[in-house]
């Protein structure tokens, strides 16, 4: 009598922790989500803006690599994305929530303002752009440093923290228009005539160049070095560390220095290559963008080079949708935003497997 | 009228943006999810409630019967955005604050697009005098407390007394601090999840329509919401976790957020135009000081829910 009876109430599927999964597999999955969230994409543009699907993708295609200006404008997107996802790598890794990339780059970019302002016209521009770099790293450093030691040495939630410190940085960025930058009380600074990044080929080439050796670079730290791996295992378990005798007070603080150092060598990057100005839009949320891709690409440096063109790739795309068709700058926003949830969801298949009741084994993906 | 009264009305108007949303995340928290994504759901409220609001206009149906379902239809925006933020995290395991974060960006874009799409937004705007129900005249410094105002009260206070003397509260905390314990014991984790969190980003989802519409009053004020909505989550930490309290922290962050328009005024100082972005830094500042003081302090009771932020898979050890 008992056994059927337990038969009926086994529920028709569970779920089980996968060990490990071939890369092969787990990257297919991630593809599918993402095609998948794509395709849900050209759906939803029919519905709600009547693009026809074909004309939707051949838009999105069109609006990032239609023509050389436009590849160079995705080069140049992915590569601020890149630098920015990388400075915040290192403090994740530490499983140290750094939501204020943008207010890091923010200030960063702000320091190098006030420079080239202050001193351009003065010393040769060679030598400005140096001290344009170290007030830019130093300033980005310094903000970022700052929740840091609170979390080290009080535990205070750094997230909370660091979204704080990126709306305190917006409103110093108007205090120092209205103060030092502009004199007519308005808040828009003209483009500054110093401080400009060498050409080198055009505006985008240096940049990218720059952002590549930067990857390699965090690469090379997080995963060679003495100190990148004294950031996984404090990120792993703050006891192991303290166990084997890694100060993890110490750690904690040197690496948001190098998270913030690197933020704002972003912001540096942004206003001596393209924007010779500021406004408290700047950053204008990459942030939280870059958030993204340093996650997607699961914390590797050299991954993240395909995450941020990705993610560059759909907000361009889904900028041309927004002229083409003639609807919300915000389209871009919507796709990526979608995009994510998929990647965020498919994750459950690569940690998880289903298992059916009929003892049919086998991955299930999507 | 009293210019420090006015102040403090205002405040208290502005507050209760933040009651709203911190109520939410409170409720969401106490069951241990950490919802970033409140920014994002309360724009996408007070896009839910402009969109019903803009199909309702010259439907003929009567006022009241108009704003009910547009409080309705916030909610039920809000309700939505919850369910997928639950069904990613509590059914997928999914990471809490990159779902938030992907919430807040989905949110704020998504509030961007639909009210763009919306043909003429002031076609709705009529509306907004139903929504200041008792004191529909306009000059006063009473005139944002409407329905929607005395509304948060009564949900913060439902709120409180709900979480600490209930068995629904009871079960729910048990839940946020060790929900493998609350699984043996036989409560639903899963329903108790998803359903505080849903209810949760419902009641922050209505702080959209309220700044929107009643605070407000203008459509295009949707672009401050993202900045409310992560004050509102710093609040809950200033409230120590009880609805009571966020009353008080509510109407403190409301004084300080307007204080660049009317403090200077107030204390009769003729401020330099560049002392006015410093002013708005204050909530900012006071919420990164109350973050260091609270974890200074840390009292046994003034804990977060012990098992925030982690997930909860039944088969793991």
């Amino acid at each position: 009598m008992h056994k059927p009876e337990k038969q009926s109430r086994e529920p028709l599927f569970h779920v089980v922790k996968r060990d490990l999964i071939a890369p092969q597999k787990a990257l297919l999955i991630r593809v599918i989500a993402v095609l998948a969230a794509f395709m849900l994409c050209a759906v939803m543009a029919y519905f709600f803006i009547g693009a026809n699907p074909f004309k939707f993708i051949k838009t999105v295609f069109s609006g990032a690599f239609g023509t050389t200006h436009r590849v160079w404008t995705l080069a140049k997107d992915s590569a601020i994305l890149l630098c920015l996802a990388l400075a915040v790598t290192p403090a994740f890794r530490m499983r140290f929530w750094n939501l204020g990339a943008d207010g890091q780059a923010l200030i960063g970019a702000l320091a190098a303002i006030l420079c080239a302002s202050g001193l351009g016209g003065k010393i040769p521009n060679g030598v400005l752009l140096i001290i344009m770099l170290l007030a830019s790293v130093l300033a980005g450093a310094v903000w970022g440093v700052l929740p840091a030691i609170f979390k080290a040495i009080w535990g205070t939630n750094e997230s909370l923290f660091t979204l704080m410190m990126n709306y305190a940085a917006t409103h110093f960025v108007t205090f120092s228009l209205l103060k030092w930058l502009v004199s007519d009380g308005s808040t828009t600074l003209s483009e500054l005539p110093f401080g400009h990044l060498p050409k080198v080929y055009n505006e985008e080439f240096l940049v990218v160049l720059l952002s590549v050796v930067l990857t390699v670079l965090i690469f090379i730290y997080l995963n060679y070095t003495k100190q990148g791996y004294e950031v996984s295992v404090v990120g792993e378990s703050e006891n192991t560390a303290r166990y084997i005798g890694i100060n993890v007070k110490k750690v904690t603080i040197r690496t948001m220095l190098i998270s913030g150092a690197v933020c704002g060598f972003t912001g540096f990057l942004i206003v001596s290559a393209f924007d010779h100005s500021i406004t408290a839009e700047t950053i204008g949320g990459l942030g939280f963008t870059a958030i993204m891709v340093s996650w997607l690409a699961k914390f590797n440096p050299l991954v993240m080079i395909v995450t941020s063109t990705l993610i560059a790739f759909l907000e361009r795309g889904g900028a041309q949708i927004s002229t083409d068709f003639n609807v919300s700058s915000a389209f871009p926003s919507l796709v990526v935003g979608l995009i994510l949830f998929f990647v965020i969801g498919c994750e459950f298949f690569i940690n998880y497997r289903i298992k059916f009741r009929t003892s049919k084994k086998g991955g299930n993906d999507e | 009228m009293n210019p420090f009264l006015d102040y403090l009305f205002n405040a208290l108007a502005l507050g209760v943006t933040f009651l709203y949303g911190s109520t939410g995340e409170i409720i969401t928290e106490k069951v241990g999810h950490l919802n970033l994504g409140i920014p994002g759901i309360m724009c996408m409220g007070g896009a839910g409630g402009c969109l019903a609001l803009s199909m309702l206009n010259g439907s003929g149906l009567p006022p009241f019967l108009i704003v009910l379902i547009a409080i309705f239809a916030t909610f039920f925006s809000g309700v939505l955005m919850g369910a997928l933020y639950s069904f990613l995290t509590v059914t997928l395991h999914a990471n809490q604050n990159v779902t938030g974060l992907a919430m807040t960006t989905f949110g704020v874009g998504a509030t961007k697009f639909i009210i763009s799409k919306l043909s003429s937004p002031y076609q709705y705007m009529y509306a907004i005098k139903y929504f200041r129900f008792p004191f529909s005249s306009t000059t006063t410094s009473l005139q944002h407390w409407g329905i929607m105002f005395f509304l948060a009260f009564a949900v913060a206070i439902v709120a409180s007394w709900i979480l600490t003397r209930t068995r629904v509260g009871l079960h729910l905390r048990a839940v946020g601090e060790n929900p493998a314990t609350a699984d043996a014991v036989g409560i639903n984790v899963t329903a108790y999840k998803y359903g505080a969190t849903c209810i949760g980003s419902g009641i922050a989802a209505l702080g959209g329509i309220y700044y929107i519409l009643d605070y407000s009053g203008s459509p295009e004020a949707y672009l401050q919401i993202e900045a409310l909505g992560w004050l509102a989550i710093a609040l809950v930490i200033f409230a120590l976790w009880k609805p009571y309290l966020s009353i008080l922290g509510s109407a403190l962050f409301g004084i300080l957020y307007i204080a660049s328009s009317f403090l200077p005024n107030l204390l009769g100082l003729a401020l330099p135009q560049y002392a006015t972005p410093l002013l708005k830094m204050l909530p900012y500042v006071v919420t990164i000081l109350v973050l260091i003081i609270s974890s200074i302090r840390k009292k046994r009771e003034n804990q977060p829910p012990a098992s925030l932020g982690v997930s909860y898979f039944r088969e793991e050890r």
